[in-house]
């Protein structure tokens, strides 16, 4: 059992969701990073998505592709993200989970990502760019360790293939809530709600939605149907400015954390 | 050279004409590392494929259209005043650049722009280094009628200007990329999140033998029809197949066009140049099956420049089809395989080939093209007069003039 599976067992005893907001490590820098972290665990989220910075992201909208370059322009390495993380491993107590390109995973080899990602904190890693048919061998390596590999689900994934994809999963199951990339959506798209309810009907697995939810609204709606939310660039964005203002930046993000976990009730 | 191999090694080669495997693979290499966004379409595309490979409808109309458009079969020329320069190896030059939009890019574009009609997809995307792509891309698409938005990295739409205006008479849409590097990479990635989110209605045409299965597969086929005709135009004007031949390697379509029916022909030495730009320093060059090492870009496993974290690493080349951090897998299957030895040349090299090739036959040549041409001028050296070398002109050079005459301070 990971510090997901616990969590999302209590919450699912509790009858509660899950708020998981995504942040981008090392941008500016990593001790903003860990000052933010603190800060939407003091907030009340239930876990963060913590973002390695990659130079190719093409899943990724414009905010978080910039997150990214201003990260890497600061020359961030994975092992700085690494140890900043471990140093607050004892007061950092919700689970932490990374967003990561398998580019970068296979350069360090599967064995050592998940060991070094074990060491820092993290429970487990959701690679965006590795489909089911290619993840076998990490999926052993997570297995082995008792480390998460969170797969996702889209629009476009045919019902047969969401079966599939929901049994190679562990922790939850990402569900993308459009056909695109990240990003501030105002509307999302019809028949969502009945995707999810669909799959979540036949699988055990915690489901998160993700991709373009930002509004109070969008959590409200979506909440009953599944087991939490993921909300990414809406906060990236609130973050942006911290070169100038750490706090003026961190202020911003709590106020929309605050509407949003106000709105998961 | 370091990469020269003995022709016992070569020999005992394992590679095979027969891959990839049904889920892309090479050997270890290619695969399919991509969002599951985009799993429908490459499947679909898959299905597509295979269906109109069989289809000699489609094979026809494909013919066709490389016949009385694209101006097919290209020339096998024999280069005698080059030759004869050299004083080595008789030289031949497969002139792709004599194609219909100057390069052996159209062989492929029409080829997915035929699919992209059987598949009703409604719109194309096309990602463009050098700008030949783009323009193939634009064509095939003004041909069908078909809405066509070409990305290209904004520094090369400054030094390949000529395409970006070609591409817009057709009617495409050129969007310049301005994150990264500006180049053909960020180009990639820009179509890739174009086609993340237009997937059900649009086709990607990827232009090289990169990204996710099928297409390295795909478009090695479709480009194919270069190496099939220089094979009989050999066996016609030579009498026998050629000793070596000789092709740059950006991505490396035109060079897995022209290896790929000669990877059984184990005498066959095949040579793929890749763009050592200004020397072996990280940054200084585009060279990843020299300077490498495997990894994931772009949707496959493959050699590919990065750092020791897995990100990508700024790469240069003076020109900018062959400016590009990864390669396809096919060509690190064959390197592996030791059936395709893989060389660089520098900038400086690569323009005196352009002088060369233009003072001594008449031919303009693509900068990209010229790498090839360099190191093949290098071989030929070394080889007799009796035996044959067979370079792929690739490309022609008009597109680079204006970048030529700002590199020596000239007017254009």
């Amino acid at each position: 059992m990971t510090a997901i599976d616990t969590l999302f067992e209590k919450l699912r005893a509790s009858g509660k969701k899950a708020l998981m907001p995504f942040i981008t490590a090392g941008d500016p820098n990593m001790d903003f990073t860990a000052k933010v972290l603190k800060r939407l665990q003091e907030l009340g989220c239930s876990m963060a998505e913590v973002g390695i910075p990659y130079s190719d992201p093409i899943a990724d909208g414009p905010v978080i592709q910039a997150s990214y370059t201003r990260a890497l322009t600061n020359k961030i390495k994975l092992h700085q993200i690494f140890d900043r993380i471990e140093q607050d491993r004892n007061t950092l107590t919700m689970p932490l989970v990374s967003m990561v390109s398998y580019a970068i995973i296979h350069r360090q080899g599967p064995e050592a990502f998940v060991e070094s990602a074990k060491q820092a904190g993290f429970s487990g890693a959701i690679v965006p760019d590795l489909l089911v048919e290619e993840s076998t061998a990490l999926s052993k390596v997570c297995r082995e360790r008792d480390f998460n590999l969170i797969q996702l689900v889209t629009p476009t994934t045919p019902p047969e293939r969401a079966l599939r994809i929901a049994q190679e999963s562990s922790g939850f199951l990402y569900f993308v809530s459009v056909t695109g990339i990240t990003g501030e959506r105002t509307q999302l798209p019809e028949g969502l709600v009945d995707r999810v309810g669909w799959l979540k009907s036949r699988t055990d697995l915690p489901i998160c939605i993700g991709f373009g939810i930002s509004k109070p609204e969008h959590v409200r709606l979506l909440a009953p149907v599944c087991d939490g939310l993921i909300v990414g660039s809406a906060i990236v964005r609130c973050l942006e400015g911290a070169n100038r203002s750490e706090d003026e930046a961190i202020a911003s993000a709590s106020t929309l954390v605050k509407s949003l976990l106000e709105a998961l009730g | 050279m370091s990469t020269i191999e003995s022709p016992d090694v070569r020999a005992a080669s394992s590679a095979t004409p027969s891959v990839p495997d049904a889920s892309g693979r090479f050997g270890v290499f290619g695969g399919r590392f991509v969002p599951e966004t985009l799993t429908r379409a490459l499947e679909e595309l898959t299905q597509e494929y295979a269906k109109a490979k069989s289809d000699p409808d489609f094979q026809a109309e494909l013919d066709e259209l490389l016949h009385r458009f694209v101006g097919r079969p290209s020339p096998l020329y024999h280069a005698k005043r080059f030759s004869q320069q050299l004083g080595g190896a008789q030289i031949w030059l497969k002139r792709e650049d004599l194609n219909h939009t100057g390069a052996h890019k159209i062989n492929n574009t029409l080829g997915q722009a035929l699919l992209t009609l059987r598949m009703k997809k409604t719109r194309v995307i096309a990602e463009t280094g050098a700008g030949q792509h783009g323009v193939a891309s634009a064509t095939a698409c003004a041909h069908f009628g078909l809405p066509c938005v070409v990305y290209m990295g904004a520094e090369d739409v400054r030094r390949q200007k000529p395409n970006v205006f070609s591409m817009r008479l057709m009617g495409a849409e050129v969007r310049p990329v301005e994150s990264g590097s500006k180049t053909l990479r960020d180009a990639v990635n820009e179509a890739m999140r174009d086609w993340m989110s237009s997937v059900e209605h649009t086709h990607y045409i990827i232009g090289s033998v990169i990204g996710p299965h099928p297409f390295p597969m795909m478009v090695r086929d479709f480009q194919s029809v270069i190496g099939k005709e220089c094979r009989e135009q050999c066996l016609t004007s030579i009498g026998r197949l050629p000793d070596t031949i000789v092709a740059c390697v950006g991505g490396g379509s035109n060079a897995a066009g022209m290896f790929y029916p000669f990877v059984a022909d184990k005498g066959v030495r095949l040579i793929g140049v890749e763009a050592g730009g200004r020397g072996g320093t990280p940054g200084d060059h585009a060279s990843p099956l020299t300077f490498g090492a495997p990894g994931v870009l772009h949707g496959s496993y493959s050699y590919v420049m990065q750092d020791d974290d897995g990100q990508t690493s700024d790469v240069h080349s003076i020109s900018a089809g062959l400016d590009y951090p990864g390669v396809g897998p096919e060509h690190s299957y064959w390197k592996d395989a030791h059936r395709v030895e893989y060389t660089s040349c520098r900038d400086d090299e690569a323009l005196g080939a352009f002088d060369f090739l233009a003072k001594n036959e008449g031919i303009l040549t693509a900068l990209e093209t010229c790498h090839a041409v360099a190191k093949a001028a290098e071989i030929a050296k070394t080889m007799s007069p009796d035996q044959h070398l067979v370079i792929c002109l690739s490309g022609r050079g008009d597109k680079d003039a204006a970048e030529l005459a700002r590199l020596r301070g000239q007017e254009w």
